[in-house]
């Protein structure tokens, strides 16, 4: 057994019987991030330095009797939420060397429970993407084939914990970019509903569709994470005020009697039957623990994807306009007056897919076509949502694929956006709604991890867990990346 | 042809509120560039804004002494432009749903009432300040980043640069009663924009409409306006077409100069704030606020004509501002006379405050020592015309009269005996006016009450010496 190989609750154990020290827990994985890196590339930047001096503070807490669930479990922190004084890039040439003055609230969270953050992950430029090759510094590989993506957004968020870079990360999901990802490398991944964790810190790319959340080794340890970086922030007014449940209390194996709704549209537009097959057996496995599936239908999901390209992009339009190519580090060279310095410093600061976002939404909002696009996909939204709503007056949870396919070949999509776009066409609608889903490993397809959507109503986190934790426990999970020297 | 104008005013008013509006940085003015600032009014990646609801309140309370209509739901929208000044590249503003609706305010125009519409009043963010100081650049102070503002939209139902005039200046005037805003233009907490067409009268069609910006005071509006209908006028009895614009004011030269043409205006490509929550106003908190409204300018002024028997005409100067009012108030709390009061106010005190480009509020006479000096001629110390010079000192320094007149020596001379030698000594200087007087020339009486005067420096009493003079002359 190698430290860096634990979960989060096992690691906990050890820590808090000091049977050992913080200190020699992130030793060991920074040691393993500089043995599988050159491999993987999910980091943009690691933090040794301060992670070890996080970690003597995490020591001293433990020595202290203060030490809390997350009280020196070594971190990754996808690069898109901001972190003070160290730098958050974005992936993106127009960020390299901006350095945030403030912390994000799930960071401040996070550091105050005494986490230690060992790196910022790799992700597609701006979160736009689902294989994080739009980065415009590296393309992570999936730990499960080095040839393959790790998934997108947050690719690296997804690779670092498969190849036990850490014990859990952080990503952000605005149309799957959590779930994905967790699904393409066989990880553990969950968006929580809208406006349970604060945005405040979280570069924004499409403000009513982005939520924060984690990878993680097993549901257990989503439950814990989830119970940390949760809650009412002042500093975002979306961010909703509920009381805290504690989610751990959700991690029971019965699920008699739950209604788990299955939906036919989840199994259509180009689904792998690699991919059908492993997530029908899984719906078995809900029926042998005795839940009733109930077949359900969502009749406007397939116009979740092209309602969703349109909000997010017209929200990204606006949102990525203040990197006006002045502040925040990338200067055009050459230029002849202000217009023209915006102009050269944006076409060389960003990169293709974001430049085509930023389109498509400046046209979806342009006077003229506002009604024919923006306000059609807000239509849209709404008959989605209500979709929803009817579904779940017949089910407690819904379940299917996360992900049509498993992880692609790298340079497979790259110059076929419509293609890399269907990879988000089972998640993109739970955004729409701004329902919670999660994403668990449920089976190989040829040798390659598949990933189990459980998407819940509105601040049902705990009976995801439940429904999760209850899979899990049922249909353990047992295969590892074989790409990397996979000494788990 | 007869043309009539029809002209429309777009106000942006500074709140004055503590903090900004979407963060806790302070608002206030004239501090160094950029030291009231933070990560969320600079834009910072990742930051989100926060309403301050007393933005929310403040653009109600505008908007109740408008009689506008008060959304009980609206929203905030971004307006997206690319600009040094605006930190995140769009204005977070209202578009559709305005929190205030529907309003109307008052102006009289020879003597008539006139109803002008409020079409809106939005609450949205000011952008930064550029400075042009530097020769390689421009700098920005992000201080007034954020800062609250409303936008009051008056329906185009101001026929006459006049009539913009007065409805500036009640408007104003509401602001400041309702202490919604300082409204001080010279600091940039006023901004006033307008539009004008000319129609033939009778017309019911609205012509082509010229927007005009760079006005940097009311004066200025309505020379603006004055010069834009004429120039208009002159393009249609010349055939031509009058081009949709915008056009700027320059003031030396006193001419309005294209600025932009239809063709290059923005494209705002609003659409609502996904990172703020619909703003809810509840009858209970609409109620609150109208009952903490103060008295408005109208009912003061009727107010002050009755309680305090004003002409119309004082009660009209003395009511436009509220601070003007306030300080009226308590110098007839301690003072007998109204009337005595008004005629210094109206008189002295604001001859001084344009002079100065003051506020009453930033000059260091308070009500009391106001009500000290008329004391001080009331008790026979001081003349009326050395009231004048003492109150220009306490004006100036602060100084309490009473010091003012001990330090100058300025007690008026009122023993008979001391200014009889003075008077005595005037007659024997003068003797061919004297003479005028003895054979019937009034004024000669005038100019021999001046002599005295200007012996003592006008501290002779002017009673006292008037009857000495009369005295000594006959004999």
């Amino acid at each position: 057994m190698e430290l860096y190989s634990l979960t989060i609750h096992q690691l906990k154990e050890f820590l808090h019987k000091k049977e050992v020290s913080v200190l020699e827990v992130t030793r060991a994985y920074l040691e393993r991030i500089k043995e599988v890196e050159p491999q993987i590339d999910a980091l943009i930047t690691i933090t040794e330095e301060f992670a070890l001096q996080r970690a003597k503070e995490a020591d001293e807490k433990i020595k202290n009797g203060e030490a809390k669930d997350l009280t020196g479990i070594p971190v990754i922190i996808k690069d898109n939420i901001s972190t003070e004084g160290i730098r958050t890039t974005c992936s993106s040439k127009m960020l390299e060397n901006y350095v945030p003055p403030y912390n994000a609230t799930v960071v401040e969270r996070l550091l105050e429970e005494g986490a230690v953050i060992l790196g910022k992950s790799n992700l597609d430029e701006f979160a736009m993407g689902s294989s994080t090759e739009n980065s415009a510094f590296k393309t992570t590989k999936n730990p499960w084939d080095l040839s393959r993506v790790p998934g997108g957004s947050s690719g690296g968020s997804a690779a670092a914990v498969a190849a036990d870079e850490a014990a859990f990360a952080l990503g952000s999901d605005t149309g799957g970019s959590i779930r994905q990802p967790a699904s393409l490398c066989g990880v553990v991944g969950m968006k929580p509903t809208y406006g349970l964790v604060s945005r405040y810190g979280l570069v924004a790319f499409a403000s009513s569709l982005d939520q924060i959340g984690p990878f993680t080794k097993d549901v257990t340890d989503c439950a814990i994470v989830l119970n940390t970086i949760i809650g009412h922030d002042p500093m975002d007014s979306t961010s909703l005020k509920i009381d805290k449940p504690d989610y751990t209390s959700y991690l029971k194996e019965d699920i008699k009697g739950l209604k788990i709704g299955v939906a036919k549209e989840f199994f259509s537009t180009g689904i792998e039957k690699g991919v059908k097959e492993t997530v029908q057996k899984a719906i078995k496995v809900f029926e042998d623990l005795g839940a009733d599936i109930i077949d359900i239908s969502i009749p406007y999901l397939e116009y979740a994807l092209p309602a969703y390209y349109i909000i997010a992009s017209a929200e990204a339009s606006s949102n990525l306009a203040r990197y006006d190519g002045i502040r925040y580090g990338h200067i055009a060279k050459n230029y002849e007056d202000l217009i023209d310095m915006y102009m050269t410093g944006r076409s060389e600061g960003f990169g293709k897919e974001v430049k085509r976002r930023i389109m498509l939404g400046t046209y979806a909002l342009s006077s003229g076509y506002y009604d024919a696009y923006y306000k059609k996909a807000l239509k849209v939204r709404t008959l989605i949502k209500n979709d929803f709503e009817r579904a779940f007056e017949k089910c407690d949870v819904i379940v299917g694929p996360t992900s049509p396919t498993v992880a692609f070949k790298i340079g497979e999509r790259t110059n076929d956006p419509l293609a890399m776009y269907l990879a988000d066409i089972y998640t993109v609608s739970v955004n729409i709604a701004g329902l919670p889903g999660i994403s668990l490993p449920c089976g190989l397809s040829d040798g390659l991890p598949v990933g189990l959507q459980v998407i819940g109503k509105h601040f049902d986190e705990g009976r995801i867990i439940n429904v999760a934790y209850a899979f899990e426990q049922a249909n353990k999970f047992n295969a590892k990346p074989q790409a990397i020297g996979g000494a788990r | 042809m007869k043309y009539e104008a029809v002209i429309g005013l777009e106000v942006h008013a500074e709140l004055l509120t503590e903090s900004k509006i979407f963060c806790g940085c302070s608002t206030k003015f004239g501090s160094e560039p950029n030291t009231q600032v933070c990560p969320v009014c600079l834009g910072l990646p990742g930051t989100l804004p926060v309403l301050n609801k007393k933005v929310v309140e403040y653009a109600v309370r505008a908007g109740l002494a408008l009689n506008c209509t008060i959304a009980n739901f609206s929203k905030m929208d971004r307006k997206n432009y690319f600009y040094p000044d605006l930190p995140k590249a769009y204005q977070i503003s209202q578009y559709d749903l305005p929190l205030c609706s529907n309003g109307y305010l008052e102006i009289e125009i020879d003597g008539q009432t006139k109803k002008i519409g409020i079409k809106r009043i939005h609450i949205e963010e000011d952008a930064g300040k550029l400075l042009h100081e530097n020769t390689d650049g421009s700098l920005v102070d992000y201080n007034r980043a954020g800062v609250p503002l409303i936008e009051i939209v008056s329906e185009p139902d101001i026929s006459t640069p006049e009539e913009a005039y007065q409805y500036l200046t009640k408007l104003k005037s509401i602001l400041e009663y309702t202490e919604v805003s300082d409204c001080k233009m010279q600091e940039g907490s006023l901004r006033v924009d307008t539009n004008v067409s000319i129609r033939p009268v009778g017309s019911k069609e609205l012509g082509t409409k010229i927007e005009l910006k760079n006005l940097n005071s009311f004066k200025a509006v309505q020379k603006a306006l004055e010069y834009e209908i004429k120039r208009q006028i002159k393009v249609l009895e010349e055939s031509g077409t009058i081009i949709q614009e915008t056009r700027r004011w320059n003031e030396s030269k006193g001419i309005t100069e294209p600025m932009r043409t239809k063709e290059e205006a923005h494209d705002y490509r609003y659409f609502p704030e996904p990172d703020l929550v619909p703003i809810v106003v509840t009858e209970e908190w609409k109620e609150e606020i109208r009952q903490s409204l103060p008295e408005m300018p109208h009912h003061k002024r009727e107010r002050f004509i009755s309680e305090y028997g004003l002409p119309e005409y004082d009660a009209k100067i003395i009511t436009s501002s509220k601070k003007m009012a306030d300080f009226f108030e308590k110098c007839v709390a301690e003072y007998y006379s109204p009337k005595t009061v008004s005629n210094w106010l109206m008189g002295e005190f604001s001859r001084l405050l344009n002079e100065t480009g003051k506020e009453i509020d930033e000059v260091p006479v308070t009500p009391q020592m106001l009500v000290k000096l008329l004391k001080l001629i009331d008790n026979g110390v001081i003349s009326g015309s050395i009231a004048k010079t003492v109150f220009e000192e306490m004006f100036g320094t602060g100084k309490e009269p009473e010091v003012i007149v001990e330090e100058k020596g300025l007690k008026q001379i009122a023993n008979e005996n001391e200014l009889r030698e003075i008077i005595k000594k005037v007659i024997d200087e003068n003797p061919k006016s004297v003479e005028d007087y003895k054979n019937g020339k009034e004024k000669a009486m005038g100019f021999l009450v001046g002599q005295v005067m200007k012996a003592t420096k006008g501290k002779a009493n002017p009673q006292l010496t008037n009857q000495i003079l009369k005295e000594e002359l006959s004999k």
